[in-house]
């Protein structure tokens, strides 16, 4: 399909990422209630969506908190979970590189992990109409929901009363976004190795033991993956 | 849990993460990274998720249980088995819940 103008190609980026918002719409909405049950109020739960506009780091933040994790330690966490943004960063760069200023601070903005998806198909053939303006279509639609549907967490969640078996929804989440991750048996190693060094360590103060854990399993996923590639990347410049 | 320590989380999550957003896009070439670093990003989330899965399931009240007596164990073991056979983030979230909620009926 060819968009030709800037508008037409913002609305083509916000429809096209329409089949995704159905499936960010009710996690929103589980993470405005799921804040509001462990106590975060009303205010700061949307407050994490407005300004870090992160969910797999605002769950785990809102578990953390709700074990009274030191904040230097929350911070250090949701640092650690969104660190992959960093690709994302990188991929899109060279296609952004002749934007000005405020639409690189904006569509950065705007990057997650379902904008990017979304849009690095549009970006296969960059050079043809507003590809920018694509991205900005995907990235808005996203934060729009996703501001909508924590906030109608938070107040749906005022009005159903928290039960004692809610914060286990917060592990099965994370099992449900785990298993998408695990594409070959490298993620595979790292996981098993994390959740048992997590286990391992929970006894350390400050939830440092989660922390050690992602380095060294994250290490060891590396370790494993350059001495299966040595042979084949020896002399290779990449 | 305070408004300061709260507000000091959201305000620091918002400067590391935007930080990251905006690393290449406007701050560094992508190639003056380490390679072990590059490599390292995609391990991340699978170790920060299952991290924070084990000692829910095993370490249910902050000490050992592996016996059938773990409910969010049992019902753990169901929603890996949901997600491994399904990929469907609603079903395995709202069967694991339920599951929980049968367990702890019994």
């Amino acid at each position: 399909m060819r968009a030709a103008s800037p508008s037409l190609e913002f609305l083509t980026g916000a429809r096209d990422q329409l089949p995704i918002l159905l499936g960010v719409v009710p996690f929103g909405i589980i993470f405005g209630a799921l804040a509001r049950s462990l106590g975060i109020p009303a205010l700061e739960a949307q407050a994490f969506s407005l300004l870090i506009f992160a969910g797999s780091s605002q769950f785990i933040a809102a578990g953390l908190i709700a074990e009274g994790t030191p904040a230097f330690v929350v911070v250090l966490t949701i640092l650690l979970v969104n660190l992959r943004h960093i690709l994302y960063s990188a991929t899109l760069a060279p296609y952004l590189s002749k934007l000005k200023f405020r639409w690189k601070i904006m569509l950065a903005w705007l990057l997650t992990d379902e904008a990017f998806v979304v849009s690095s198909v549009r970006y296969q053939r960059p050079h043809e109409g507003y590809p920018h303006w694509y991205l900005f279509g995907t990235g808005l639609a996203l934060w729009a929901s996703w501001q909508i549907s924590t906030f109608l967490g938070i107040t749906l969640g005022s009005i159903v009363p928290g039960t004692a078996l809610l914060d286990f929804a917060l592990p099965v989440t994370f099992i449900a976004l785990l298993i998408p991750t695990l594409n070959d048996r490298f993620t595979l190693v790292v996981a098993i190795t994390g959740g048992i060094l997590s286990v391992l360590f929970s006894t350390l103060p400050f939830k440092l033991g989660l922390m050690i854990a992602i380095l060294m399993s994250v290490g060891l996923g590396v370790l494993l993956e350059l001495r299966q590639d040595a042979p084949i990347r020896e002399g290779e410049s990449s | 849990m305070t408004t300061s320590y709260l507000w000091t989380i959201i305000l620091g999550g918002l400067v590391v993460t935007y930080l990251i957003r905006l690393s290449f896009i406007l701050l560094i070439p992508f190639e003056r990274l380490p390679e072990r670093f590059r490599r390292g990003l995609r391990f991340v989330p699978p170790a920060v998720l299952a991290g924070l899965i084990a000692p829910a399931l095993l370490l249910p009240e902050g000490s050992w249980d592996l016996t059938l007596g773990n409910e969010r164990l049992l019902a753990g073991i169901v929603a890996i088995v949901l997600a491994v056979r399904t990929k469907n983030i609603w079903l395995t979230i709202t069967i694991g819940m339920l599951s929980l909620w049968i367990f702890s009926l019994v």
